[in-house]
């Protein structure tokens, strides 16, 4: 059997190694030099642009995070604890803001995508460079709108904006909807470019067939990147309009309609959802694969389960409007179409158990957050179908339930699922190795952490604790109780990933060019890649998950 | 009023107070033990595997089989299960979106941050409402300025409050006793941490938009009809005019003790003259706070605006003596 990708992994020889070495030392830059901050603002270099994404995901994340902490502070306590609800009104809203648009969006095709996506086609970068570098920028803009609200100060309309609150709360809501018109933008950049790459730049060999799981969940989510995000814009210029020229189109007083804005609204946010969540689990995918070396099962289903649930994503909106007033005709419609999204569901975690089976299973720090995504996701899963059937959705809508409900399918699976990634990957973009023993220390506190703060939540919303709620009937406090400690469990355990992260990075030791032993299509090339990924265009002669077809050499460490 | 609350039979849902409660409940309860189970023996299976075929030396590289059988199965097997949950979810919802000729009509207003609750009589009364056991209600609902949703927990109902619209859901009460109200549609906070409209709420606005719904026997419910609105026992007239100027919360917008709020302080401001906002206030630039003022400001409160003031009350409906008890009360607030 001889070797299944033809060009030789870069680091071997001197003869085979890039003269121009790794992305870090070299880069190609919209300015005449290379080196140092230039080397980086100014880059093309699509790994360069996915590190800085993930650097402003990651402060944007840590921004987050401190808001669901001064949230969860606050509800420790009936009544007044920390702040008041005017101040806790705009907590929360910047929480879901930030969170949504500035993180969870972004991170994994954005940060890790943008890094991975054109080494696994076996390309030299994305189709349009300059394109990802200003899909950057705009990325940037519109985190400064979002930002300048916060010092301007006052939104307090949820990040859902509803109408007809979002039209006479204060101002600072303009400033906050532009922000997220902006990053729409960026959004609908990348997706762009990254269809364009994958039906483009494929390396000889790679056909369809042999994609990686990871592209194609990066394909799906281009598509509906594509095609919903542009209602989001219309959406929020409209609410703009509504502000600024009184058009009125949302307001009864004016012949408008408010559940009108309701529909825009989650036309995209809908699609929204699986753009977050596709992403989370195409890395589940590769963790797998990886870790139990061998194909995932039903490669073609679990593939096509991604374009299904981007399909659909289109046809459901309207289950976030079972109460809304919108007519009981559509909302029958809206439930069973809601329920369709459980087959591709179910076959992606059916098919990802099922690869376990006589696999080899190594339980090294990505995989453990794999097997998180697999629990919680099917957490979320499972709890969408008490939100699916509308008899029992009409109790817990707007309750904690379904708060847990989306943070189980956000956190427990797209940031999960991303964090996991960020494991995986760091040796490959940093060229450094961390310390495997915290990385599990701080996984087992996340995870504890993660589940007792929303698994309370459940209880508390079958209770009938209404969510976005300041203050609370006594009955709840034990149940909040528990989410505050949960959440700060969390935290000290992302605290602790953070130290170990920044302590590779300033003392790792040196990683060899398959740290997993993958035979993944990015791992084939040096660590880390060279600026043109692979020192000769690649030609793969197997797929990315032939364990059986990749030789010893392919999946030695070195 | 005697407070009675219903009693609890799950862990994890509210007691029931409606005939609808008990199919809700087993929908509930089965897709809870469904969802269980499918959970466990998915971790059970995953965690299983993991240990089972942990990597050990001479890692065999096994190709992944293909079990066509077993996928098809995942695939189409959930199809009959989703088809028969969405349609026994579908028919236990009608039960609450439809009401019968005979059912009694509540018309139901939310606004920023209170329920005001209409009889078929005219008679409405802020944050109460009483209703006969046993006898379907309708609830005809909308709002005055910004979205809410009329929540009962312990009848499984919810439905949105929206300006310009009306919603509608139906219930039976079945147990007598006070059932909460929740505001499910956040709808916003007043400056600081005022007082909730309705005695024992939360703080907050949104959070603070509670009200309490009575089941009470049909000969009660009568008897209370006949009577209508009326001075509470061993109350004087401005003591009245008090306690409805906390059941209605004019005090989240209008201040007793002369600090700013969103609307205007009542404290010394009966009898004297104050400026207007003259476009808003079809010209006028002035006006005397007299008995008619007071009364125009609760009924149509964006006919004459204070100047210093954005138009943002919503119009109250209060009875007569509901008003003139206002207004004795206002007289007190030198
Ligand atoms: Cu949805
Ligand atoms: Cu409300």
């Amino acid at each position: 059997m001889g070797a299944a990708v033809t060009t030789a992994p870069g680091h071997h020889d001197g003869e085979h190694a890039d003269p121009a070495g790794s992305y870090l030392e070299n880069t190609h830059s919209l300015f005449k030099t290379h080196k140092g901050v230039l080397g980086w603002v100014g880059t093309l270099d699509h790994k360069r642009i996915g590190v800085m994404y993930l650097v402003a995901v990651l402060t944007a994340f840590l921004l987050g995070g401190v808001l669901a902490l001064l949230v969860r502070a606050e509800l420790f306590t009936p009544g007044r604890t920390i702040m008041d609800a005017k101040t806790y009104n705009q907590i929360f809203t910047l929480h879901g803001v930030v969170m949504v648009f500035l993180v969870i969006i972004p991170s994994v095709p954005a940060a890790l995508g943008n890094f991975v996506l054109p080494i696994m086609l076996g390309a030299r970068d994305v189709a349009f460079p300059k394109l990802n570098l200003a899909s950057f920028y705009i990325y940037v803009l519109g985190a400064v709108f979002a930002v300048y609200s916060m010092i301007k100060g006052s939104v307090d309309t949820g990040w859902t904006f509803y109408t007809p609150y979002s039209t006479t709360t204060n101002q600072a809501v303009i400033a906050m909807v532009l922000g997220a018109f902006t990053m729409g933008f960026s959004s609908i950049l990348t997706g762009v470019n990254f269809l364009v790459t994958i039906h483009k730049m494929r390396a000889q060999g790679q056909s369809w067939g042999r994609l990686p799981l990871f592209i194609w969940g990066m394909y799906a989510t281009a598509v509906m990147q594509i095609l919903a995000t542009p209602v989001l814009a219309i959406t929020l210029l409209l609410l703009i309009a509504e502000r600024t020229l009184d058009i009125g189109i949302f307001d009864p007083h004016k012949g408008g309609d408010p559940v009108l804005f309701q529909h825009f609204f989650w036309f995209y946010s809908h699609p929204a959802v699986y753009i977050m969540i596709v992403p989370g689990m195409a890395i589940v995918n590769e963790l797998i694969a990886t870790f139990s070396h061998r194909s995932i099962m039903g490669y073609k289903a679990v593939a096509m389960s991604s374009l299904a649930l981007a399909l659909l994503g289109f046809l459901v909106w309207g289950h976030h409007m079972f109460t809304s007033g919108q007519s009981e005709f559509a909302n029958t419609i809206f439930s069973a179409l809601t329920f369709l999204v459980a087959i591709p569901s179910g076959v992606k975690i059916f098919n990802w158990v099922a690869t376990l089976y006589k696999s080899s299973v190594s339980m090294a720090s990505p995989m453990l957050y794999a097997f998180a995504f697999i629990f919680q996701f099917t957490v979320g899963g499972l709890t969408g179908l008490f939100l699916a059937t509308l008899a029992t959705d009409i109790h817990l809508h707007d309750t904690y339930f379904v708060v847990a409900h989306f943070h189980y399918v956000m956190v427990g699976g797209t940031i999960f699922g991303f964090i996991g990634g960020v494991h995986y990957w760091w040796p490959k973009m940093t060229g450094k190795l961390y310390n495997e023993t915290t990385a599990k220390v701080a996984f087992w506190l996340a995870f504890a952490g993660y589940n007792t703060t929303f698994l309370s939540q459940f209880v508390m919303g079958s209770r009938g604790m209404p969510r976005r709620y300041y203050d609370y009937l006594p009955e709840f406090q034990i149940f909040h109780q528990v989410s505050t400690i949960g959440a700060f469990v969390l935290a000290l355990g992302l605290f602790i990933m953070a130290g170990m992260f920044l302590k590779s990075l300033r003392s790792g030791a040196k990683s060899p060019r398959n740290p997993w032993n993958s035979a993944g299509y990015e791992w084939q090339t040096a660590t880390p890649p060279p600026l043109s990924n692979f020192v000769e265009p690649p030609v793969f002669a197997r797929g990315p998950y032939d364990y059986h077809l990749a030789s010893d050499e392919e999946l030695a460490s070195d | 009023m005697t407070m009675f609350a219903p009693t609890r039979t799950s862990f994890d849902l509210p007691p029931s107070v409606s005939t609808n409660v008990a199919s809700y409940d087993w929908m509930y309860n089965f897709i809870w033990w469904f969802s269980m189970i499918f959970w466990v023996v998915i971790t059970v299976v995953m965690v299983y595997w993991a240990f089972k075929y942990k990597r050990k030396a001479g890692d065999k590289r096994i190709p992944t089989g293909h079990y066509p059988v077993l996928e098809t199965a995942w695939t189409v097997l959930p199809v009959f299960f989703i088809i028969w949950l969405f349609h026994a979810g579908f028919t236990d919802y009608l039960k609450n979106a439809m009401a019968a000729d005979d059912a009694m009509e509540v018309r139901v207003t939310g606004q920023k941050w209170l329920w005001t609750f209409t009889y078929p009589n005219g008679r409405s009364e802020p944050n109460h409402l009483t209703v006969p056991v046993g006898k379907q209600v309708k609830f005809i609902i909308s709002a005055q300025d910004v979205l809410h949703s009329f929540y009962l927990p312990e009848a499984r109902i919810k439905k949105d409050a929206v300006p310009g619209m009306y919603t509608m859901l139906s219930f039976t009460p079945t147990v007598l006793g006070d059932t909460p109200v929740y505001c499910a549609e956040y709808c916003g906070a007043p400056e600081g941490n005022a007082a909730p409209a309705l005695e024992g709420a939360p703080l907050g606005g949104h959070s603070a938009m509670m009200a309490w719904v009575h089941v009470v026997p049909q000969a009660d419910f009568d008897k209370m009809m006949a009577e209508g609105p009326k001075r509470p026992d061993g109350l004087t007239e401005a003591q009245w005019g008090s306690k409805l100027y906390k059941d209605n919360a004019c005090m989240t917008c209008h201040s007793v003790d002369g600090s700013k709020a969103t609307g205007p302080t009542w404290k010394g401001m009966f009898g004297q003259p104050v400026a207007l906002n003259g476009s808003l206030s079809g010209g006028m630039d002035s006006a005397v706070v007299d008995e008619n003022y007071v009364r125009e400001s609760i009924l149509k409160p964006n006919a004459k605006v204070v100047a210093g003031f954005s138009p943002v009350m919503p119009p109250y409906t209060l009875s007569d003596k509901q008003i003139d008890a206002l207004i004795a009360y206002m007289k007190t607030l030198k």
